[in-house]
């Protein structure tokens, strides 16, 4: 499957993929970025145009929670984490978001 | 689960307020996450097989126009408000200083629009609105007689007294009257005004003395001890603040009176607020005879109801008490209360006057706030439209809604601040101008100050007009495209015409109604100098002198006195002629006296039983005051020593209808004396005020009358200016006794200035917010077509080439802006016919109908609008096809 363009990643959904990467462990930027492209079998290309300030801006509403770490390599990096807040709104962006694709699925599907 | 939102928030929260002040360090942090990125980045992509260069290069690339999403990351910020603000008010001052036009007729109307109102506000709250400053005010009451027409009489002595006995709607309740005692002793004479009061006036009212005590009943009886309560300017001002002062002898019209108390700083005597000392009426309670002062009707009563008590029932009980008069309470006729009492709460009784005149000006400023709403919201809309380019420009360049909207907010609120504090500014000055120029008796001026509620809420009226119009073209350029609003004029153009086109027809409406207002009162005040006074309006003057001290102790005393002084001011050059009387015309003095015919019982008529002004005179009165005599003859050339009485037209008319009056007998005042023969009749004068219908009156010789008046005034008639002899008349009186305090001074013109002063007042302000409206309905047509016609332009053009004249384009325009003001002043006309009702109180003479000033107001609007059309007008019939077109 051909990568998907970066605008093709809508902002609504940018936030979704970013608070799920964050639900299974914290994360350091480039890696929310590797993992959405590796968990979407490379559809989802983030840039980091769009990453950075979508984490400042999910940071400010206080969804996420950043500290500066070391990495395996040793190496600074800063971690993003989902704060209690934020794994509320994910349940409810999944769970927005699959009402949608159900939605859009019932309309699309031929009639019977 | 790991704590609540709100930590959460808060952290957040700390660390934008952080950034806001160590922007350095964040813009290293964000520095460094994106470094680490790229290095990541190329890491992963060597492992892919690039080579080193390639693989850095290609993770850069992706950092290409890395500023522009440091910006966006910023932007995620709030800090990024408080930087935009700065550049913001930055941009906004620059543009407005582009605009010096705009700028100045923004800030002058949201200035004048605050400024008015606040200071307006400020002089009609504590009257209009507050209750008076006593603890529970709501439950003080006045208490007046009513006269057989029906008029509020002043109560008698003996009426309080038994009311005292027999009412139970009351906890305390006291008679008062004005005293003006000359204090002498240390420092200069000082004439005081002060009050004379029942022992409970200041327990009902509930005040406290900052020193000493009250009045008790024992003070207040007759030929009780002399003491005194002094107000707390006083005491600072004449005794140093000396706090042994309780106990301490002054001295007032010669007699050592015992300080015992000093009011609080914070009192504020309502019903006469320039008293500073106050005495106990000392009247006899035990009413020895209805011949003595108990019974005349000279007191005002004030009361505070027991609690649960209401105004309506304490009324009932007294009307009750009224009408069942009880042997032990026996009543002269005159105080029979045949038509019972009336009960009213306080504030309304101190305030009555001066009401109608402040709810009408308080009208008036309220339309000018909403002409001044109206004009900045069309100044804003026209900017709104000029700037429509710049917007889409900015647009798109790249500009969010959001910034564009903070922009246009922040120029608002610049535009409100600047024009608040030039508002602030001018409701100080008002606020000044407005105590200066009250009418006199303005009650409850000392509470009056700029009121810091009417401010925030002016400001804030007009800040919510500018934020509200000032968005709309952030909010239209953020909708349109682009594209079309630069290439081409808006297709919403013409909807906007029409909302701007309505808002100068209603400010001509508005401005209509004022006129109207302005006009009625102009034509009022008018009227009233044209009304005949009955006397010489110029060359009078006249100075009243109140007597005191032990020299002058009985009626001959004074009688040779008074004598004495006439005879020194008559021989001051360039005094013509000089008279003695007990009362002037347009003082404010209502001294009446009951007439009856010995002859004739006539039947009752509440007219004829009113009572008549006295005036006991000496030497050539109708000569000096100029009194035109009708019929007979007068006393001022002899025969003031006999028992004879000139009357006046209106007296002449009622009691002696049909009959001559000349060589009738008359009883004036006390019937037990004999009558006076009434010698001449001469017109009526104006006594109360120029408003107040022609007054009958009868005029006895001094020293014919049963007692000495004693603060007659001395009026002279002089061959010039009449306040220029005002130095020499008062040295002739000093002449006579250095001691005797002349009390007041005027001439007859200032008399009969200050009788209309009430309108003048009113008129005034009506005149000077009817300019400031028309002016700003001239601005708005003006800018209205102005505008019009620039965007026009090309549609002129158009038509110039299809075969319209100059003229035809003329026309077009001026009929455009005459049409609005027509359409406005029409809705102006319907508004100004129902809301003029609130004038009337205040109208003399006219009609608030009156054609003529109705006309007139459209005259001057038609005048201002053709005005404000012509400059466009003359501008469209110069447009030159030619270029015009080209241009396009």
């Amino acid at each position: 499957m051909a990568p998907l363009s970066n605008t093709d990643v809508l902002r609504g959904t940018l936030d979704l993929l970013i608070l799920q990467t964050l639900a299974l462990e914290p994360m350091h930027g480039w890696g929310i970025s590797r993992r959405i492209r590796d968990r979407s079998e490379d559809a989802f290309e983030v840039g980091q145009g769009s990453l950075y300030p979508a984490l400042q801006r999910l940071e400010q509403k206080g969804w996420l929670k950043s500290e500066w770490r070391r990495t395996e390599e040793n190496r600074r990096a800063k971690y993003y984490h989902l704060t209690s807040s934020g794994r509320r709104a994910l349940g409810e962006e999944v769970a927005s978001w699959r009402a949608y694709v159900r939605a859009m699925e019932l309309v699309l599907e031929p009639s019977s | 689960m790991r704590g609540s939102w709100l930590p959460d928030r808060l952290r957040g929260w700390w660390k934008q307020l952080r950034g806001l002040f160590d922007k350095a360090a964040l813009e290293r942090e964000l520095d460094e996450e994106l470094a680490y990125h790229v290095e990541r980045e190329t890491e992963a992509n060597v492992a892919a097989g690039m080579d080193p260069a390639a693989a850095r290069r290609r993770a850069e690339l992706e950092f290409r126009g890395r500023e522009r999403y440091k910006e966006e990351v910023r932007d995620a910020r709030w800090t990024r408000l408080a930087e935009d603000f700065v550049s913001d008010v930055g941009y906004g001052l620059r543009s407005l200083r582009q605009r010096p036009g705009f700028a100045a007729a923004a800030v002058l109307t949201l200035g004048l629009a605050i400024g008015a109102t606040v200071a307006i506000v400020s002089v009609v709250k504590p009257v209009l609105f507050e209750p008076l400053p006593y603890p529970d005010s709501g439950r003080l009451v006045s208490i007046t007689d009513v006269a057989p027409d029906g008029a509020p009489l002043p109560a008698a002595f003996g009426t309080v007294v038994e009311l005292g006995e027999r009412s139970r709607s009351f906890e305390a309740l006291a008679a008062y009257r004005s005293w003006r005692p000359t204090l002498t002793g240390a420092g200069r004479p000082e004439r005081l005004d002060g009050q004379r009061v029942g022992a409970d006036y200041f327990r009902a009212l509930d005040v406290r003395p900052a020193l000493g005590r009250h009045f008790t009943h024992d003070d207040d009886r007759a030929s009780g001890p002399d003491v005194v309560i002094i107000d707390h300017g006083l005491w600072r001002a004449r005794f140093g603040g000396d706090p042994d002062i309780v106990g301490r002898r002054i001295t007032l019209d010669s007699r050592p009176f015992t300080v015992v108390g000093v009011l609080p700083a914070s009192f504020e005597n309502v019903t006469a607020s320039t008293a500073r000392v106050w005495a106990p009426l000392q009247y006899d309670a035990t009413l020895p005879s209805f011949e003595g002062r108990e019974w005349g009707h000279h007191l005002d009563v004030l009361a505070r109801l027991r609690p649960g008590v209401e105004v309506d029932a304490a009324g009932t009980e007294l009307d009750r008490i009224a009408g069942d008069p009880l042997p032990v309470h026996p009543r002269p006729a005159w105080a029979s209360l045949g038509g019972g009492l009336r009960v009213a709460p306080l504030r309304d009784t101190v305030t009555r006057a001066a009401r109608p005149t402040l709810l009408a000006v308080f009208g008036a400023v309220v339309l000018l706030l909403v002409i001044g709403c109206v004009n900045v919201t069309n100044l804003l809309l026209a900017r709104g439209v000029g700037r429509r380019e710049e917007l889409a420009m900015r647009t798109a360049l790249g500009a969010g809604r959001g910034r564009l909207i903070r922009q246009l907010l922040t120029e608002s609120l610049l535009l409100s601040a600047v024009g608040g504090a030039v508002g602030l500014g001018l409701a100080v000055l008002g606020v000044r101008g407005l105590v200066a120029v009250s009418p006199p008796g303005q009650p409850r001026l000392s509470a009056v100050h700029v009121d810091p509620t009417a401010l925030v809420v002016a400001v804030a009226v007009t800040t919510f007009v500018g934020v509200v119009v000032g968005l709309v073209p952030a909010v239209r350029a953020a909708r349109t495209d682009p594209r079309s609003a630069i290439q081409e004029r808006s297709p919403t153009a013409g909807a906007h015409h029409r909302a701007r086109g309505t808002l100068v027809a209603a400010e001509v409406a508005l401005t209509f109604v004022l006129l109207i207002g302005a006009g009625l009162l102009l034509r009022s005040v008018d009227r009233l100098l044209a009304v005949d006074t009955g006397f010489a309006e110029s060359g009078v003057l006249a100075l009243q002198v109140q007597t005191s001290g032990d020299r002058l102790a009985d009626d001959d005393a004074i009688h040779r006195y008074f004598d004495q002084v006439l005879a020194a001011v008559r021989a001051v050059p360039g005094v013509a002629d000089g008279a003695l009387t007990s009362q002037l015309p347009l003082t404010g003095e209502a001294d009446r006296y009951g007439v009856r015919r010995p002859d004739v019982e006539l039947p009752a008529d509440p007219r004829r039983d009113a009572g008549v002004y006295r005036y006991a005179v000496a030497g050539r009165y109708f000569r000096t005051l100029g009194v035109p005599l009708r019929r007979g003859r007068v006393f001022d050339d002899g025969g003031a020593d006999q028992r004879v009485a000139v009357i006046s037209e209106s007296l002449a008319r009622r009691h002696f209808a049909g009959t001559d009056p000349i060589g009738r007998p008359l009883h004036v005042g006390r019937p037990d004396l004999p009558p006076y023969t009434v010698i001449g009749v001469v017109a009526d004068v104006r006594q109360l005020s120029l408003a107040a219908g022609p007054d009958a009156g009868v005029y006895v010789p001094r020293r014919q009358w049963y007692f000495a008046d004693g603060a007659p005034w001395i009026a002279v008639r002089t061959n010039g200016q009449a306040a220029a002899l005002t130095a020499a008349v008062r040295a002739a009186i000093w002449s006579v006794d250095a001691d005797q305090p002349i009390v007041r001074v005027a001439t007859t013109s200032e008399l009969v200035r200050t009788s209309a002063a009430t309108q003048r007042f009113a008129l005034a302000l009506f005149q000077l917010f009817a300019l400031v409206a028309l002016a700003l309905s001239a601005i708005g047509i003006y800018g209205l077509l102005a505008g019009t016609v620039g965007e026009r332009r090309r549609e002129i053009g158009v038509r110039v080439v299809l075969g319209a004249s100059r003229r035809d384009v003329v026309a077009m325009v001026l009929g455009h802006g005459l049409g609005l003001a027509a359409i406005g002043a029409a809705i102006g006309l319907v508004a100004a016919v129902l809301g003029s009702r609130a004038l009337s109180s205040l109208l003399f003479g006219v009609s608030r109908l009156d054609p003529l000033t109705y006309a007139g107001a459209v005259t001057v609007v038609g005048a201002v609008a053709a005005a404000a059309c012509a400059v466009p007008a003359w501008r469209a019939g110069r447009v030159d096809p030619a270029i015009t077109l080209r241009a396009e």
